[in-house]
């Protein structure tokens, strides 16, 4: 086990490794999410009550939820980072913050316009949506304490703890719209209870979901990889591959 | 299908407008944090050459033939 995490440590090896699986996640991203748009633009039924606005759902839940699983992944990173000086955990933070800033952004656009046509606004400083944009913010300062430091492991550290401190905003997210319902409906999806939905809404739904997390590890991986090649470019291994294999 | 044709289906029962902003959105930013990264991976990688080759010049005059010789044989095969 030990010896599993050591060499999951060590670039050289998550090099080799990452670029074996990496072809996977893409191939699995890119068929769930093509299958999961046709299905959930063009055959789910409409909503008997929102109509067809209600197919932002598609875009609007997976985006949400990458954007909260990605700042968990973050501080998970960091804290793996700061216990055991695990240099990898660190790449994965720093390559990370910005999809997850992007996907927080998608969240909240592709809310307001939901919003619209059916609360009749873009915007309410409702809890959830509050909680959200504070997520936006916490993910702005991570990035921006990455590029505020002249030494690596002083911006590493920063970022690290800001990324585990802002966590704790995770759970008021998730229990924002039980503790003060007023704006945005509960949660769609729950493990332990049916949804509320008819199998052909949630269906490509729960595509949608599954794909923008192949996204996420494809994407991430590669920039790790790209972040290696950074980091490490004095060692020799890694000049020996930049000049043979591309 | 829930629609019975295609200007139906842009229409989306008068809600075009939202639901293709926020789709709209969303497809880009996917499609644009891949070009993203791979216009990242491409320059770190032709940075890494070049500095690999610059140093191969420096180190002909002198010092650390031996890495120098192995890395000028990688890169005329590529």
């Amino acid at each position: 086990m030990w010896a599993f995490i050591h060499k999951l440590g060590s670039p050289k090896w998550f090099y080799g490794i990452s670029a074996r699986l990496q072809p996977w996640f893409w191939v699995a991203a890119t068929v769930l999410i093509v299958v999961g748009s046709a299905w959930g633009l063009a055959f789910a039924p409409a909503d008997y009550q929102q109509g067809n606005s209600f197919r932002i759902i598609y875009v609007h839940v997976p985006a949400a939820f990458l954007a909260q699983s990605i700042f968990v992944s973050m501080a998970v990173a960091g804290f793996i980072f700061m216990v055991w000086k695990i240099k990898i955990a660190d790449m994965a933070a720093a390559m990370m913050a910005p999809l997850g800033a992007a996907m927080t952004f998608v969240a909240l656009f592709s809310g307001a316009v939901w919003g619209m046509p059916t609360w009749g606004t873009w915007w309410m400083w409702d809890a959830r949506l509050t909680s959200m944009l504070i997520l936006l913010f916490l993910y702005f300062g991570v990035i921006a304490l990455r590029g505020a430091f002249s030494s690596r492991d002083s911006a590493s550290r920063a970022a690290s703890v800001l990324a585990m401190v802002g966590v704790i905003n995770i759970p008021i997210i998730k229990y924002s719209v039980d503790w003060w319902y007023t704006l945005h409906q509960p949660a769609t999806f729950s493990v332990t209870s049916r949804p509320a939905m008819p199998v052909e809404m949630w269906a490509p739904l729960l595509i949608m979901v599954l794909g923008f997390y192949c996204f996420f590890i494809a994407l991430t991986l590669m920039r790790i990889r790209s972040e290696i090649l950074r980091r490490e470019s004095s060692k020799r291994w890694v000049r020996e591959l930049a000049g043979g294999v591309s | 299908m829930a629609f019975d044709s295609l200007s139906a289906f842009l229409a989306m029962g008068g809600h075009g407008a939202y639901v293709w902003s926020a789709w709209g959105l969303t497809g880009l930013l996917l499609v644009g944090v891949v070009v993203h990264a791979r216009a990242e991976r491409r320059a770190l990688l032709r940075d890494l050459r070049r500095r690999t080759r610059r140093e191969q010049r420096h180190g002909a005059s002198g010092a650390a033939a031996t890495p120098v010789l192995h890395q000028e044989g990688h890169a005329r095969e590529s």
